[in-house]
């Protein structure tokens, strides 16, 4: 699967060479529906899992106060923080309870107490550094590990690799992105073949799609409210052989795949998606276990169960979204709301994915663009940190359990098993089984790389 | 010693700072400044002299500061000093450190910084004695030290007890050593180690280099260079081509061919108008055999008003216009409007950039001749007055700070092309703008008043006045109220009354703050239905209550405090109101009397301004061209992109200024190059070299922006209204519109052009979401240009397309022509272009095909589907429903709708 093709030629040679016109190129071979088994020997290395459910979280949750136990933060509350950082700024120690969880003895803050029952899965991460600590330069390196250039997202390498498992529905779908933070460049395919770029079921500012109240439809525009599949399909024939006219002209350009993928995929999802997105048929007990219908949880709740059932209808990469956690002020009233906005649904998602067997080649990851200080901002609020923060990743692949690295004792740097985000993601693509040195893209002359020239996979944290 | 320290002491030496006193000692701040801190504080008669009823008590501070006692503070007190030799860098000896650690600084954490330092609670008196330069910059009755003058420094004295009206700390005074410390630290120059951060330091000392800050690209004056001679010279039929070509032939690479005649009447069409060249068009164009007939017909597009239209949107993006605040509460702006409609006629009349800028951002100031231009100018400055607010922040200064915050970033990015709002808490981590610059920018802006009206109700803690239009300025009324909509205030006028029926009745059932919860909800409803309906006549049309604007005035003239870190809690000193230092020239306007926005005008569009016109230019460019030459369009600081030709844009510039500051000048230059007419052909050689085209080997490939591609369907079906709406149905709103009927209201299918759509905060109308259209929250630069499967969607089954689709196909079906030639007609209307044979036999056996399966679907009904409901669509009233048609009519209009989802069509070629 590496050193593919020369990008814009072959795949406009292709197109011209396909009769049926529609965008079944080179990659489309690679994966077959209903992937089982076939994809190892194609892949670099054997997969530990198959497919990723991302838990994105905007705004930079507090490492201190959730999953990095400091009890010498504590300790030393409203003293100096210590050395070269901030001058003057005094220690807070998290105004939460921290207790061991689960046979292993995780340590978890009380803000999460759903999730701390699911302990044994987890795999804390307490040294994950990024460069700059802005949250929209961060959030997009999280998502491409680039912020200076427009690079492919995670999802979109990862698709690119490993393709779709469901030729009927995307295989990057983004639940709920922020408009802001880098906006599509968070679930773009950059300079990738654009069938790649994640499909994104409604927006933060929308959200209310999501809500789904009785006559709501879970996407824009599924259903055509006059023509049949039928007339639909050869509508679309028509289409695709206009666009196949322009593809056999010099006019056309990269793009025009980009479209053509778009309409058979939209064409197929009008098929599956509303079923797949309409939760009204699941039972309450299931609802009920990702939180649905609680005050503050429910919407996050709706997100994670959804990214339940595409993971299970072969979605590769589902990313889903909570914002919020940019607590500079007011951090003892708002945190607990935001994490009880996600606790719920989080350990339901992993219960449930347990129980179905899916959780072993499932690979769940939760993370913010960075951590919070240790030290305090204002009287009731923390600043942003990009020196030392926690992550976490469950299922397919890691130890469950778990916790690799550390920061220092007040929670202000990684001082062990320092992870960069070029090691997150080299991790992440070894866990689906892609080398990230050798999963590459050519462009511009030069061979592309998720990691760019970075990246070391934690091998410690694999099971 | 620490180097820091030395740079510390040395400060008192700094020209703007270096003054003596009488004595001959160095005096920490300079008293011409602390004179000119005092009367904009406190002189609100502007008559340059603080009197005493002005400065409001406090008589022992008053005779301190009116040294010549005559009974003002003015600069008559001045000290007779000149500047003197350089005053001497105080030795900082470990010994005075050591006594400033051991005796001072204790005394001063104990018993001072729970009132006055960035770490304490509150802030008292506006004073901070954790650092020298906030001693020296002292508080609101003046410096706290005289660094060497015990009995001159008003710490001193405060602690002695001298004064009844002035002592401190106030509970206990302290004990004998301790002021003894004090005074003898004081003596000693007030020796303090070296902090690192700005607080600490104060105002001079950012840790900014603002002189190395000057030499970056952005901030260097325009210094277009000569234009260069190219090999190929005959390919270069205009300056730009010239640059375009010499970069090109320095990489090795060569234009390819031109485009044909079409595709680029297409493209200019779209890019000049956003609406498609009519087959009328196309043909006047081809059969058009004079050399001039490109130039004929950007000029025609250039006339059209269709232009305002189209580059008015470009401005709106960068003006992030909306007509709601957005936020938690987004309260609508019925009056926003006025303001699009403004930038709409000011492009159509090609207002010279730098007049365009001043009226929005001083319009309210510039004399004017007559009323109409006075409330034109006025209805400008809604720019400022329009950005996204959080109506229902809790502390009014916070919300006077947000607002001020919200256009500082909009104009900082939007005009200068700097984030500028970045330095809000701390110093720019890119750029150099130290916070200092930040604030005094929020002098500016709280020193003007923002009228953007609204309601005040839940939701909206601070509604504010309007601009009043005189009627004698003859502008529109505005919106007519039809009869659905009061239907709807009716229905919530009966509402109001059951609540407060409710609450009188409510009997046991309800407690009393239930009650008045109730009687609340219903003053609230029968407010927001009373002051809509006021703006209206009983037949629904606006009445003079309409003659109303968002805008600016001047307000009460004061310095803002700079925030530590961004917060209330940490004010600091004042900064002078004034422009960002690195961008700084000598013979720049100086802020004197009233807010400085009118000098703030005058500095953004002087031509020594290195930011205005590359910002501009580049914006332009990009719209003709695909991407800027700076691609970071609202960032050309340091975490920006560099131009890819900045000898061309300098010349772009420097020549954009000399026109004039004409946008339609170089929008035609541009128009008319060469560079412009090649076609968007790949190139195997050149792409080795230049994969992304950076160098205009080929015109880039671009997608139609959302606006364009709605308006060319409803243009090409005939529907398009091209008759300017008057005023928008915003205008019929008020407060929060969180009821589900309003918004099925605003979202009804309209025939007006894009740019007349309702645009709410958070609520952008679909058909310009979907297809990336910007979100008015922020400065948009360049829009994303996605590919995604929600458009195939959108294009596939939405009302708005589908019934252009059907109007198309009647449209043709009553041509009197044959299939081939309403074929023809077709690809003329959506493409541009002729069918090709191949193409044309395909819809022949298309519209067979699919009629029959039309005939087949009246037996069988249309599978049942889940959710086929339309969000919200199908609730409401009066819902607009697809025609039935004829099987033949389905066909067609399913051809037309194929063209319009056809890659081509979304194409600008």
């Amino acid at each position: 699967m590496q050193e593919r093709q020369e990008p814009n030629f072959s795949r406009r040679a292709a197109l011209r060479a396909t009769t049926a016109g529609f965008g079944f190129l080179a990659l489309r071979g690679l994966v077959s529906a209903g992937d089982s088994g076939s994809l190892v020997g194609r892949l670099h290395h054997q997969a530990r899992a198959k497919r990723v459910i991302f838990l994105s979280m905007a705004g930079a949750p507090s490492h201190v106060d959730t999953f990095d136990y400091k009890p010498r933060l504590r300790a030393d509350d409203g003293k100096g923080a210590p050395g070269e950082y901030r001058r003057g700024a005094k220690l807070m120690g998290s105004p939460w309870e921290f207790k061991q969880s689960g046979t292993s003895g995780l340590w978890i803050s009380e803000l999460f107490p759903h999730l701390s029952k699911q302990a044994d899965h987890l795999c804390l991460m307490h040294g994950m550094q990024t460069e700059v600590p802005a949250h929209s330069q961060a959030f997009v390196r999280m998502h491409t590990g680039s912020f200076q250039f427009v690079r492919p997202s995670l999802g979109s390498w990862l698709h690119y690799g490993l393709g779709s498992a469901n030729e009927n529905l995307p295989g990057f779908v983004t639940l709920n992105p922020p408009s802001g933070q880098g906006g599509a460049q968070n679930y773009g395919s950059a300079f990738l073949p654009a069938q790649h770029q994640g499909v994104r079921i409604g927006i933060e500012r929308e959200s209310r799609a999501l809500r789904q109240d009785e006559r709501s439809e879970p996407v824009a525009n599924i259903n055509n409210p006059r023509a049949n599949a039928k007339q639909q399909r050869r509508q679309l024939d028509l289409v695709q052989k206009l666009n196949e006219q322009r593809a056999k002209s010099d006019a056309a350009g990269e793009a025009l795949e980009g479209v053509i993928e778009s309409y058979e995929l939209a064409y197929r999802m009008q098929a599956e998606l509303p079923d797949l997105l309409d939760l009204s048929a699941e039972k309450p007990k299931t609802l009920e276990l990702y939180g649905i219908g609680e005050e503050g949880s429910s919407e996050f709740g709706r997100q994670c169960l959804m990214a339940k059932r595409l993971a299970e209808s072969g979605v590769r990469f589902i990313e889903v979204n909570q914002g919020g956690w940019d607590h500079h002020r007011n951090l003892r009233e708002a945190l607990p709301a935001s994490c009880r906005g996600v606790d719920k649904p989080i350990a339901g998602l992993l219960e449930d994915l347990d129980r179905s067997g899916m959780l072993e080649d499932t690979l769940v990851l939760w993370s913010g663009e960075f951590g919070r200080t240790p030290y305090a901002q204002g009287t009731d609020g923390r600043d942003h940190n990009n020196r030392g923060y926690t992550s976490w990743m469950a299922g397919g692949g890691v130890k469950g359990g778990f916790s690799y690295g550390q920061t220092d004792e007040y929670g202000i740097e990684a001082v062990d098993g320092q992870v960069s985000t070029h090691d997150w993601h080299a991790t992440i693509l070894h866990i689906l089984g892609l080398d990230h040195e050798r999963l590459t893209f050519n462009y511009a002359g030069r061979d592309f790389r998720l990691t760019d020239v970075h990246g070391r996979v934690v091998e410690e944290i694999l099971s | 010693m620490k180097p820091l320290l030395f740079v510390l002491f040395l400060l008192p030496a700094l020209p703007l700072s270096a003054l003596q006193d009488e004595e001959g000692r160095p005096q920490g701040r300079d008293p011409e400044r602390a004179i000119e801190a005092l009367l904009r504080r406190f002189d609100q008669d502007n008559d340059g002299r603080v009197s005493r009823e002005e400065f409001g008590g406090r008589p022992f501070r008053f005779r301190r500061a009116d040294r010549n006692g005559d009974g003002f503070i003015d600069h008559d007190d001045l000290p007779s000093a000149k500047p003197g030799p350089e005053a001497e860098a105080m030795p900082v000896d470990d010994e005075a450190l050591a006594f400033f650690e051991e005796r001072i600084r204790p005394v001063l954490a104990d018993n001072c910084y729970r009132c006055h330092s960035h770490e304490g609670d509150k802030v008292r008196g506006g004073l901070l004695v954790d650092s020298r330069a906030a001693l020296l910059d002292g508080g609101g009755s003046g410096p706290a030290i005289v660094p060497g003058d015990a009995d001159g420094s008003l710490l001193i004295l405060a602690v002695r007890y001298a004064d009844e009206d002035f002592e401190m700390p106030p509970k206990k005074k302290l004990d004998e050593r301790e002021i003894a410390d004090l005074e003898r630290w004081v003596e000693m120059g007030a020796p303090w180690p070296g902090g690192s951060t700005a607080e600490e330091l104060g105002e001079r000392e950012h840790g900014i280099d603002i002189e190395e800050g000057r030499q970056w690209w952005s901030f260097r004056p325009v210094a277009p260079a000569s234009v260069p001679t190219p090999e190929a010279a005959s390919w270069a039929w205009s300056d730009v081509d010239a640059f375009l070509l010499a970069e090109m032939e320095a990489h090795g690479v060569q234009p390819v061919d031109d485009a044909d005649d079409r595709t680029w009447l297409r493209r200019v069409s779209f890019d000049l108008t956003g609406l498609p060249p009519t087959p009328e068009e196309i043909e006047a164009f081809l059969e058009d055999a004079s050399e001039q007939r490109y130039a004929t017909v950007v000029d025609r597009l250039l006339d059209s008003p269709r232009y305002g239209e189209r580059w008015g949107r470009h401005w709106l993006d960068v003006a992030r216009y909306a007509e709601s605040s957005g936020k938690d509460s987004n309260v609508v702006y019925p009056h926003a409007w006025r303001y699009r409609d403004w930038v709409i006629e000011a492009f159509d009349a090609d207002v010279p950039y730098d007049r365009f800028l001043t009226e929005q951002i001083a319009g309210d100031l510039l004399p004017a001749e007559g009323t109409e231009q006075r409330a034109k100018q006025t209805i400008a400055t809604g720019y400022l007055a329009l950005g996204a607010k959080s109506h229902n922040t809790r502390d009014r200064r916070q919300f006077t700070v947000d607002v001020a915050d919200e256009q500082i970033d909009a104009l900082s990015q939007g005009v200068l092309g700097v984030t500028l709002a970045c330095a809000r808490c701390h110093d720019h981590k890119f750029d150099p703008f130290p916070t200092e610059d930040y604030y005094a920018l929020q002098g500016i802006f709280q020193s003007s008043e923002t009228l953007y009206g609204t309601l005040r109700g839940n939701g909206n803690r601070y509604p504010s006045d309007l601009v009043e239009l005189p009627e004698s300025a003859g502008l529109p009324y505005g919106p007519t109220m039809g009869r659905e909509v009061r239907t709807i205030y009716e229905r919530f006028e009966r509402q109001a009354q059951q609540r407060r029926r409710r609450a009188e009745e409510g009997g046991e059932a309800m407690d009393e703050r239930q009650k008045r919860q109730q009687e609340r909800r219903a003053r609230e409803l029968a407010d927001l239905v009373e002051s809509v309906l006021a703006r209206f006549d009983g037949d629904g049309r606006p009445t003079e209550a309409n003659l109303v604007a968002m805008g600016m005035r001047e307000g009460r003239s004061r310095d803002a405090q700079l925030l530590g870190r961004g917060e209330l809690e940490n004010a600091g000193a004042r900064v002078p109101r004034n422009f960002p230092e690195v961008l700084r020239n000598e013979d720049d306007p100086r802020i004197r009397r009233g807010s400085g926005r009118l000098e703030l005008a005058e500095w953004i569009t002087s031509e020594e301004n290195p930011l205005t016109a590359r910002v501009w230019v580049n914006r332009i460019w990009s719209h003709l061209f695909g991407a800027g030459l700076v691609t970071t369009q609202n960032n050309f600081g340091k975490s920006g992109q560099p131009p890819s030709h900045p000898e061309l844009l300098d010349w772009l510039a420097g020549t954009f200024v000399e026109d004039g500051w004409s946008t339609k000048a170089l929008v035609r230059r541009l128009a008319l190059s060469h560079a412009y007419r090649l076609s968007s052909k790949h190139d195997a050689r050149n792409a080795q070299v230049d994969p992304e085209a950076i160098l205009l080997w080929r015109m880039p490939e671009r997608r139609l922006d959302a606006e364009s591609i709605r308006d060319a369907m409803l243009f090409a079906a005939g529907t398009l209204d091209l008759e300017r709406p008057e005023g928008s149905v915003v205008g019929l709103l008020e407060g929060q519109p969180r009821r589900e009927q309003i918004f099925e209201f605003i979202a009804r299918p309209s025939n007006s052009r894009s740019v007349y759509l309702p645009m709410l905060r958070d609520r952008v109308p679909e058909a310009l979401e979907v297809f990336d259209a910007a979100d008015p929250t922020f400065v948009t630069g360049e829009r994303e240009e996605t590919n995604v499967s929600t458009q195939a969607l959108f294009l596939m089954n939405d009302f708005e397309v589908l019934s252009a689709s059907d109007a198309l196909g009647k449209r043709l079906l009553t041509m009197e022509a044959k299939d081939n030639q309403r074929i023809a007609h077709a690809f003329e209307l959506v493409l541009g272009r002729p069918p090709s044979s191949a193409e044309r036999s395909a819809v022949r056996s298309f519209l067979k095909d699919y009629t029959r399966l039309s005939k087949d679907g009246v037996e069988e009904e249309p599978e049942p589907r889940r959710n086929r409901r339309r969000r919200g669509r199908d609730q409401g009233p009066q819902q607009p429903t697809l025609d039935k048609l004829t099987p033949k009519e389905a066909a067609w209009s399913a051809f037309v709708q194929a063209l319009f989802q056809s890659a081509e069509f979304r194409y600008a070629g």
